[in-house]
């Protein structure tokens, strides 16, 4: 089979349920497997029925692979394996194997216990699941058979969020899945080795118009708000997920209330979740920024100091606090439990993240100024307190996507995870300003793009070695004039830059039965068992 | 065990080979190996010279911490006081020929005793036959464990070195930490002895060499005195930075490229947390650097062999079998030379162990955790009785195991006695070892993810159990203090660190512990500290790949060559016929590999595929074509890609013409040119072709040439052209 065939099965011009089936050189590989969070009909998965062989996905699929723990890129992990039976190999990072079961346990009690509805994948599928996924480490280089190699680079997006690479015979491309090109408090820039000679390049494209300023500006004022509220006696609630924003955050506050000298005012983490998800976050410290990671042996930054875990009775209590409570958008639970009691008191801070799923109080209270929320029938809130937006995102600005999609210069583009709209605005950017073929492939659309081939010959020494016009310009390193990749990265690399250019000129025997093979022309004679025949003037 | 020494005109010999060689046989032909070192043990692995594609490549630089022992551990003040100024005294005044007489009968004298040690800040002894290299030779470095690089300051603290050095991220964290502790342990020596006074200290002078017994003298200078150069003083704080900063640290498994050459990728050998093995892949060659393996490790990652299969030659490294040969028969000499009533003890503990080792040999792992519960149980017996227990250990991975075994059986026996572990990089250590999961056994990256500490000295920390001091000079360390304990600390030469303070308070209490790895000379160890009450308790680990094992390992790995070191060649049962070669190696030989391929593999290029022009030949099925392309190197791989630059003019192709010539087609084709000969048989293999008009012209043809004989030019030249079209050619 020549060429790459692309069935975008979820995250075509929306976001949610990722999932891209990606065939080529007789292998197929199935890069994350998501549910979407708006749906709860049989659209939360992707349509794995249009998978060919559908009959047995084992045999069908070469491998999996999944690119970190959000709901969006594993949900769908689980119904997969255990009911519809993918046996085959699953990979993932270290972090992303380890967390990954928190995030599907949440969200398996979220659904059965808390909405009861019927159960999709059961405690024991995610455990059993998850049994059969083999982790691995950055840069590693797998070989999932014979032909069919596949490597794992930072991404940054959440800890052990990854990019892969996988390349079977000649054609090689990269699944992003998420990610962020500039560093955040705890998570380094993506970052990706140069000259992979990618036929492809898949990535997101969440922020596809937008691009942002810098992020310190926005996390002072985060912290400014904060400290306002807390300083005249206020209490900040933080609703969030157990992972990822939660440690993100704390950093932020466990440095800031370090420096200003803030510890009469506690900073508390609901139950359960979170302060267990620290212990993660202490032992994959290597998954976090360069920053964070050198801070291992003196105190692992992840040993937050001014944080306590929150008891129920504490949530009347009087004086300023700072309190981390899950579910994040305030979609139920404890977050919106603490929600009723405190939003009426104008004293009082709730933070929210960007984007809120429509449906939920965090997306009402962002929408518009709202000043009373209802609950349900019975319940209805006078919202008094302030509302500060945080403005964040672990997702790479479209300015980000430009610049990777350039320093990788793959030979096609295709743009998943993304609004419609916007997604067109940068495929036109894309191939106007790159000169790269880019594609938008809605849901179960397929794109096919053709792949690059070699053709396989020996060589003998003499071809190799008598080459003429050696070409020393281009034994200079090429580090600098190009990429706006993390400059520390190239710059250790070095070895990488250099191309190593020779003409070499010779004679191609091609015997049917062997393989060709290039010689020197002074060779040429012996090889064929024959004398030179001169023609000479008299 | 003493090193193999060589004498220096061989090695210049051996030198000048390779220059011949480089010369003679081009860039790319030849695997060149040289041993330079065996090692010894665990401690100090071997190290190798390879050239590879006209690279040179060492392989570990390792320091012989066991020779430490010639020196006198750092005098305490209740101890040996005066003994000291006295050495000192003779060794900085010009000795009197009274004193020297007296020394030289002390060298006569059969025992060793304390006094004999080199009372001096201690050097280090780097692998003998690596400092008669050219340092600006080496390109490259590879280090597969943190003992393989301790020597590594040495080479890039001098300005010729420029090789690039590769290891995997947590043995150059492990080597540093490793490195710094030695840096630190031997300040106390500084500040003893004062900073020295000249290049060369007294003790490496040649009239006091002369006066060493022998027993030293065969450490300090090897049998015909060729060691003598490898002694060097330790690097700083700034050497081992300097270092580390020079390191390309890799990922597990992640590929790194020389010069887009040499294409290199570690995988785990099971030996120590991140120590590695290499898949070393150049055009033509692919090979497997296995150095000492553990197929199951209760710490580290377990030697990965499966991504190791199928590279043509296999490197075989692991000298672990050679060392426990010969510790068996040390193990003999200490209990024979029975210095001490408590030896009988030590015998008894020893004897124990020794037959566990020969009982077991199916599991390598539970093997190893029995000899761990039974350092555990015998350290639970000492604090029983009121000792104390000193475990000066070198293995990061053991130390963790035995924190963990002995805090088990504490807990379960019910004793509350503190452990204490005393290092300058002791919380380093520890707090690095709990965030490697990548590095770590099945059963450790278990517990990350369900949410547990990789080892249990997280929650004996967290418990108070455990006690982390940098040294034991200070006051917190005083207020907690408490005997009996159980301590944790360096050094295992028992020459440099806390461990030589603590023996100093214990080697006298019965019911104290020391226990020792195999590899240490307790003989010479403890001489300083004589007489020796406490019991002594040695154990051997496993070190690499067991000698049963080794076979079915290459036979897994499919090689085609191996190279095998002489000196194990009896441990290797017969090798299984035709499958592979093996050759075999000794130190200071080099062995000359030719390439197992005598072909590239080159890509080429699709659309260059499409430009070829091919020619059929009558003969065989055969299509050739002229080729020519840019020919890139890239991560070990060439590639043929279409020469887009126009650079036309600098070719070295000419047409070329083969296979005799056919009158009749010669005719046929002269006819098509408008052109009229008559054919003329001359001699039996001479024939002619005659041409009167336009002008009068020949072609005289030969087996294999062809005359033209013609005035007008341009009938010539169409005559050229008939007699080309009709022979094969290209």
């Amino acid at each position: 089979m020549v060429g790459i065939e692309c069935l975008v099965l979820g995250a075509g011009q929306e976001v949610g349920k990722s999932c891209v089936i990606v065939s080529f050189g007789g292998k197929r590989i199935m890069f994350d497997c998501g549910m979407h969070m708006g749906y709860l009909d049989q659209r939360r998965y992707p349509d794995f029925s249009r998978i060919p062989d559908s009959s047995d996905f084992t045999k069908s699929l070469t491998c999996i692979i999944i690119t970190h723990f959000h709901l969006d890129h594993i949900g769908a992990l689980p119904y997969f394996t255990e009911v519809c039976g993918y046996d085959g190999p699953i990979y993932m990072t270290y972090p992303t194997k380890a967390l990954a079961p928190l995030m599907l346990e949440d969200y398996r009690k979220v659904m059965v216990d808390r909405r009861g509805e019927e159960e999709q994948f059961t405690s024991e599928h995610i455990a059993t699941c998850l049994k059969k996924v083999t982790a691995v480490d950055l840069k590693q280089s797998i070989k999932v058979d014979d032909d069919l190699e596949i490597r794992a680079y930072y991404a940054g997006h959440v800890i052990g969020a990854a990019m892969f690479y996988a390349k079977v015979k000649d054609s090689a491309l990269v699944y992003t899945g998420d990610y962020n090109m500039t560093p955040d408090r705890h998570l380094g820039a993506a970052s990706i080795d140069k000259f992979l000679h990618l036929d492809l390049v898949i990535t997101e494209s969440t922020y596809a118009t937008t691009v942002r300023d810098s992020k310190y500006a926005r996390e002072r004022e985060f912290l400014k708000v904060v400290h306002e509220c807390v300083g005249k006696g206020g209490k900040v609630l933080i609703p969030t997920f157990a992972l990822g924003r939660a440690q993100e955050l704390c950093i932020l506050l466990d440095d800031y209330w370090e420096r200003m000298n803030l510890k009469d005012i506690p900073i508390y983490f609901s139950a359960g979740l979170t302060l267990q998800a620290n212990m993660y976050y202490k032992m994959l410290i290597g998954w976090t920024s360069q920053k964070i990671k050198d801070s291992y042996a003196t105190r692992n930054a992840f040993d937050f100091k001014h944080v306590r875990s929150f008891e129920r009775s504490m949530l009347n209590a009087p004086g300023p606090c700072v309190l981390f409570a899950t579910p994040g958008m305030i979609s139920g639970g404890f977050s919106l439990e603490v929600f009723k009691q405190w939003a009426p008191s104008e004293m009082n801070l709730v933070t929210l993240p960007g984007y809120c799923v429509a449906g939920t109080i965090g997306h009402k209270l962002i929408s518009g100024k709202a000043t009373k929320i209802k609950i349900d029938r019975e319940t209805e809130v006078d919202v008094r307190c302030k509302i500060h937006q945080l403005s964040f995102s672990p997702h790479t600005d479209s300015k980000g996507i430009m610049d990777l999609v350039k320093f990788l210069s793959p030979k096609h583009v295709i743009l998943v995870h993304g609004e419609k709209p916007k997604m067109a605005t940068l495929k036109g950017k894309i191939s106007s300003e790159l000169g790269i073929k880019c594609y938008d492939p809605a849901n179960n659309d397929v794109v096919h793009i053709p792949s690059s081939q070699y053709v396989k010959v020996d060589a003998s020494e003499a071809f190799v070695h008598k080459c003429i016009n050696p070409n020393p310009k281009h034994f200079e390193s090429k580090a600098d004039n190009d990429s706006d990749m993390d400059p520390k990265d190239t710059a250790s690399l070095p070895m990488k830059e250099i191309e190593y250019k020779r003409v070499a000129e010779g004679i191609l025997v091609m015997d049917k039965t062997k393989r060709p093979k290039a010689v020197h022309q002074n060779e040429l004679l012996a090889m064929l068992g024959v004398e030179e025949h001169r023609i000479e003037f008299a | 065990m003493q090193l193999v020494s060589l004498s220096i005109s061989l090695l210049i010999f051996v030198f000048i080979l390779y220059m011949c060689l480089e010369v003679s046989s081009g860039e790319f032909v030849n695997t060149l190996q040289t041993l330079l070192s065996k090692g010894n043990g665990f401690h100090f692995p071997p190290c190798y010279i390879l050239e590879l594609c006209g690279f040179n490549v060492l392989l570990e630089c390792p320091v012989d911490l066991s020779a430490l022992k010639i020196f006198s551990p750092i005098p305490s003040h209740s101890y040996q006081c005066t003994d000291v100024e006295d050495s000192v005294s003779l060794a900085s005044n010009n000795p009197s020929s009274d004193e020297r007489e007296h020394k030289r009968r002390k060298v006569e004298k059969k025992s060793l005793e304390a006094k004999d040690l080199i009372c001096a800040e201690p050097w280090f002894k780097m692998v003998t036959n690596l400092h008669l290299w050219d340092l600006s030779f080496i390109d490259m470095v590879i280090i597969s464990s943190p003992m393989g690089m301790l020597g590594l300051p040495f080479l890039t603290r001098n300005k010729n070195f420029s090789a690039k050095i590769y290891a995997t991220e947590v043995t150059t964290r492990l080597g540093q930490l490793m490195m710094e502790d030695l840096v630190s342990m031997n300040m106390e020596f500084k500040q003893f002895y004062g900073p020295e006074e000249s290049e060369l200290p007294e003790w490496l002078k040649w009239n006091e060499l002369e006066l060493l017994p022998i027993e030293l003298k065969n450490i300090l200078m090897g049998e015909d005195g060729a060691t003598l150069g490898a002694w060097q003083s330790l690097y700083s704080t700034a050497d081992v930075k300097d270092c580390i900063n020079k390191c390309q640290t890799l990922k597990y498994a992640e590929e790194a490229c020389y010069n887009d050459t040499l294409s290199i990728k570690a995988f785990s050998s099971g030996l120590e947390i991140g120590a590695s093995n290499w898949i070393i892949n150049a055009p033509r060659k692919n090979i497997t650097y296995l150095s000492s393996s553990i197929f199951e490790s209760a710490h580290a990652m377990s030697f990965d062999y499966n991504s190791l299969h199928g590279n043509d030659l296999i490197l075989f490294s692991d000298f672990s079998t050679l060392s426990s040969i010969i510790g068996a028969s040390n193990d003999a000499n200490v209990s024979g030379s029975s210095q001490d009533s408590q030896s009988t003890a030590t015998g008894a503990l020893r004897n124990d162990l020794e037959n566990k080792d020969s009982l077991i040999s199916s599991d390598d792992s539970s093997e190893e955790m029995d000899k761990i519960a039974f350092i555990g149980s015998c350290a639970i017996d000492s604090v029983r009785q009121g000792g104390s227990v000193v475990i000066p250990f070198g293995r990061i991975g053991i130390v963790l195991l035995l924190l963990e075994q002995i805090s088990m059986f504490l807990e379960s026996s019910n004793i509350e006695v503190p452990i204490f572990m005393i290092s300058t990089v002791a919380e380093e250590i520890l707090a690095y070892t709990n965030i490697v999961p990548e590095w770590l056994c099945k059963q450790r990256q278990e517990n990350l993810y369900s949410g547990d500490a990789l080892f249990g000295h997280v929650e004996l920390l967290k418990r108070k159990c455990l006690h982390l001091f940098p040294a034991i000079h200070s006051i917190e360390f005083l207020k907690t203090w408490q005997e009996p304990c159980i301590v944790f600390a360096p050094h295992w030469c028992l020459r440099l660190g806390p461990v030589v303070h603590l023996l100093r308070r214990w080697c006298g209490d019965p019911n104290s512990l020391l226990v020792l790895e195999q590899e240490v000379d307790a003989v010479l160890a403890l001489l300083p500290f004589k007489p020796v009450v406490l019991k002594v308790l040695q154990c051997s680990f496993l070190s690499g790949i067991k000698i049963q094992k080794i076979q079915s390992v290459l036979d897994m790995l499919r090689p085609k060559l191996v190279l095998f070191p002489q000196d194990l060649r009896v441990n290797l049962p017969t090798p299984s016929p035709s499958s592979y070669t093996v050759r075999h190696y000794s130190e200071n030989e080099t062995l000359h590999i030719t390439s197992l391929k005598k072909d590239f593999e080159v890509n080429l290029a699709t659309d260059l595929a499409f430009q070829l022009r091919p020619t059929m030949l009558k003969q065989e099925n055969l299509a050739i074509a002229r080729v020519k392309g840019n020919l890139i190197l890239h991560h070990g791989k060439f590639m043929l890609d279409p020469v887009r630059e126009l650079v036309e003019s600098s070719t070295n192709q000419r047409s070329m013409k083969w296979g005799p010539l056919d009158p009749n087609l010669l005719l046929q084709a002269l006819q098509e040119k408008g052109l009229n000969g008559s054919f003329h048989q001359e001699a039996s293999k001479v024939s002619m072709i005659l041409i009167d008009d336009p002008n009068k012209a020949s072609i005289e043809i030969h087996a294999m040439r062809t005359v033209i004989r013609a005035d007008d030019e341009s009938l010539a030249s169409l005559l050229f052209e008939a007699v080309k079209s009709v022979l094969n050619g290209i």
